[in-house]
């Protein structure tokens, strides 16, 4: 399967001829977690695992809830609240789940930002990393409607908000909305098809997976110098990389373990710290919260969505220009979409030749200032629709789509960067020592 | 340095919360000290039967607390009553509505506290757990980590923080109060000193009133408190301990492709 020579599984026993010529899945899973895997990996590549991770714990702790879970808008609250009290384990089980979407989304924005400085976007790795955007949208998606089923007051309002949004599509946007909603207004039809959906779109999510790691394996890793692995033959690609079990699978297990500290910590002392208080009150179609603000993970994009109102310029041109047709509200829609499709398509507006940005002097500081901005609208998002925080969020969501659509594209002409390792192995030894140089272990 | 920054802002990553839309008119949350405060704190069972009592005295006339099962009374992370006292509890002062009988009947403890919306007071069950008492610092609510949630602070801050003005609007009296959002609140001073009497003489002034029947009602919000502290406990002692012998395992396990470090 991968493109980088190494040993393939070898049939030896006449059971395992037998197996092999009629279904050969001994050698697919050996290649898969022997896959040579370039030495040079740092920290910032553990997050894969820790997502891996992240989607088994959800879809288990899931199915154990939704064992006592009822979709009904006079049962849901209720049912929750037996999940906490009465069901053996329930209340961990259920502060896992919570908990464990933000876990996801942490590790997915890390992992996302790894591939963003490290050029793991770029060819080969371009359906790589759209699978990976296609993931990372679902997740967005699952995440959302999972949030709407403890049916308390954000739930209720956070999906009135959001359902909106498509209702903001020109002609075609109100009878959408009301075709998502199964109704005028968010209410019985509506939870029941968000927990349906919930239920299928974890195992859309681990089919995109599959095809994420499928893609990567056949191109193989990206890694820190952005240097590809010597294929000209098995010994040359092998001073280049270690197979993925067991130095990989350990390494990233360590990495695991202590994400997993913090995760612990957080559900065992502190499970409602991400979580709003006012989740906690049953819904109530006829009581608005005073805020209605989304879950952390979605704050950057809503920041987005809010900050082009219609007093900004590029609003007004957009709206006089198609006569009315985008507004204010349908401008923030496409521009949060957008946001999200300059990302994805990061591999054709990078003109650079060089992949890592760790040879690239002035990428470096640019991509930092993504990193400040994606923070800043994260807390812009939180921020209530008012001065200065208006003002802030549209300078942020500038620089988001400058960084992307303008900075991206002429860096790579403009920029000079640094001399790159000639193999994975130079840069591995320059940086731990030469073997011959090394003490022999034991 | 660079690559300290990221690493630096990507772990404040997982430090972002989410409660921190901290908007004007919030009313002043006392900082009350409860037992149950910090990764180790627990109930204090006394606190929370003396809770018990004020709920029943005074908040139970217009408050109700539909998700909570009477029996649970009897648990040992909770106010630890025996058994007959809970049954002798239920029947004395709760009638529930039978189905069965298409009659109303004493409560027993299988039975969830009765609903209450004569007054259309709200739910107490789960008040401790939807107010946010602290948000900051600059909104990020970093005190909950020290402090806890801050529910319980709210509800002893607000049961404590009538001045004793009033105003009438459009015909409903309100009562300024300074930890109310907004500082009018419909609720009339539900509690004065002295207005509870503990069969074991303990301070029954306005302000332990306050505080035990808030503890009462973090426990009625969140039941299974020290059974998770303690999960999360053993949790972070167990992963701590499979982080150190990863670690050793990783180190050892890659010794022989690593030179001395150069740089």
């Amino acid at each position: 399967m991968a493109g980088i020579p190494h040993d393939h599984y070898e049939p030896k026993t006449g059971g395992e001829k037998w197996l092999n010529s009629r279904l050969p899945i001994v050698g697919l899973i050996y290649d898969t977690i022997m896959i040579p895997t370039p030495k040079n990996l740092n920290w910032w590549w553990i997050w894969g695992i820790v997502l891996a991770f992240c989607l088994v714990l959800q879809i288990v702790t899931g199915i154990v809830l939704v064992m006592h879970y009822t979709p009904h808008v006079d049962l849901a609250f209720a049912s929750v609240e037996h999940i906490m009290r009465n069901v053996n384990g329930g209340y961990m089980i259920r502060y896992m789940h919570a908990n464990g979407a933000s876990l996801f989304f942490v590790a997915v924005y890390i992992h996302i930002f790894r591939g963003l400085f490290y050029g793991s976007y770029k060819a080969p790795r371009e359906i790589t990393w759209i699978i990976g955007m296609l993931i990372y949208l679902a997740m967005m998606g699952t995440a959302f409607m999972g949030y709407v089923l403890p049916w308390g007051q954000m739930s209720f309002w956070g999906a009135t908000v959001i359902t909106g949004l498509f209702g903001a599509i020109p002609f075609i946007g109100e009878p959408i909305q009301t075709w998502l909603l199964g109704g005028p207004a968010v209410d019985n039809a509506t939870l029941n098809r968000f927990f349906s959906l919930h239920y299928l779109l974890p195992f859309v999510i681990a089919g995109l997976v599959i095809l994420h790691i499928w893609a990567f394996h056949t191109t193989g890793n990206n890694n820190p110098t952005g240097v590809e692995v010597r294929r000209g033959s098995k010994e040359e690609a092998k001073k280049d990389t270690l197979p993925f079990w067991p130095y990989f699978v350990i390494k990233d297990f360590l990495g695991l373990a202590v994400v997993l500290l913090v995760f612990w910590a957080i559900v065992g002392f502190m499970p409602n710290y991400l979580g709003h208080p006012d989740n906690y009150i049953e819904a109530n179609p006829l009581q608005t919260p005073a805020h209605i603000v989304p879950e952390w993970y979605f704050l950057p994009f809503y920041a987005i969505l809010r900050a082009f109102t219609s007093e900004v310029w590029v609003v007004q041109i957009a709206s006089f220009v198609t006569g009315g047709i985008i507004d204010a509200k349908f401008f923030g829609v496409l521009a949060m979409f957008g946001a999200i499709a300059v990302m994805a398509l990061a591999p054709w507006l990078d003109t650079s030749r060089v992949r890592s940005g760790r040879y690239r002097p002035q990428f470096k500081w640019w991509f930092l200032l993504l990193v400040i901005d994606f923070f800043a609208l994260m807390w812009l998002g939180a921020m209530p629709a008012e001065e200065p925080y208006a003002s802030f969020s549209l300078i942020a969501s500038a620089y988001w789509f400058g960084y992307f659509l303008v900075i991206l594209p002429l860096l790579g002409v403009i920029e000079k960067p640094e001399a790159i390792p000639a193999t994975i192995e130079e840069d591995f030894d320059a940086h731990y020592g030469k073997k011959s140089e090394a003490t022999p272990a034991e | 340095m660079f690559k300290k920054l990221v690493t630096g802002a990507a772990f404040a990553l997982a430090l972002v919360p989410a409660a921190s839309f901290a908007a004007g008119g919030e009313g002043h949350i006392e900082d009350f000290a409860f037992s149950f405060e910090g990764p180790f704190g627990t109930y204090d069972q006394n606190q929370l039967q003396r809770g018990l009592q004020v709920f029943t005295e005074v908040c139970s006339a217009c408050h109700g607390l539909k998700q909570v099962p009477i029996r649970t009374l009897a648990d040992k992370s909770g106010p630890g009553l025996p058994e007959d006292q809970v049954r002798a509890y239920a029947a004395d002062n709760f009638e529930v509505f039978d189905e069965a009988l298409d009659d109303f009947r004493p409560a027993t403890p299988v039975d969830h506290f009765p609903a209450n919306t004569a007054l259309g007071a709200p739910d107490l069950s789960l008040m401790a757990k939807s107010r946010a008492g602290f948000h900051g610092p600059y909104g990020l609510g970093l005190n909950q980590l020290f402090k806890g949630m801050g529910g319980a602070e709210y509800i002893a801050s607000l049961l404590t923080g009538y001045t004793g003005e009033t105003k009438v609007e459009a015909g409903t009296t309100f009562y300024e109060n300074t930890a109310f959002s907004g500082g009018w609140i419909s609720m009339a001073p539900p509690m004065s000193d002295e207005q509870v009497e503990f069969i074991d003489g303990h301070e029954n002034d306005l302000h332990s009133l306050s505080k035990d029947v808030s503890a009462f009602l973090m426990w009625t919000a969140e039941p299974k408190m020290m059974a998770r502290k303690q999960a999360g406990f053993v949790g972070v002692l167990f992963l701590t301990v499979l982080s150190v012998l990863l670690y050793l395992t990783n180190k050892r396990l890659w010794a022989p492709h690593k030179g001395k470090k150069t740089s």
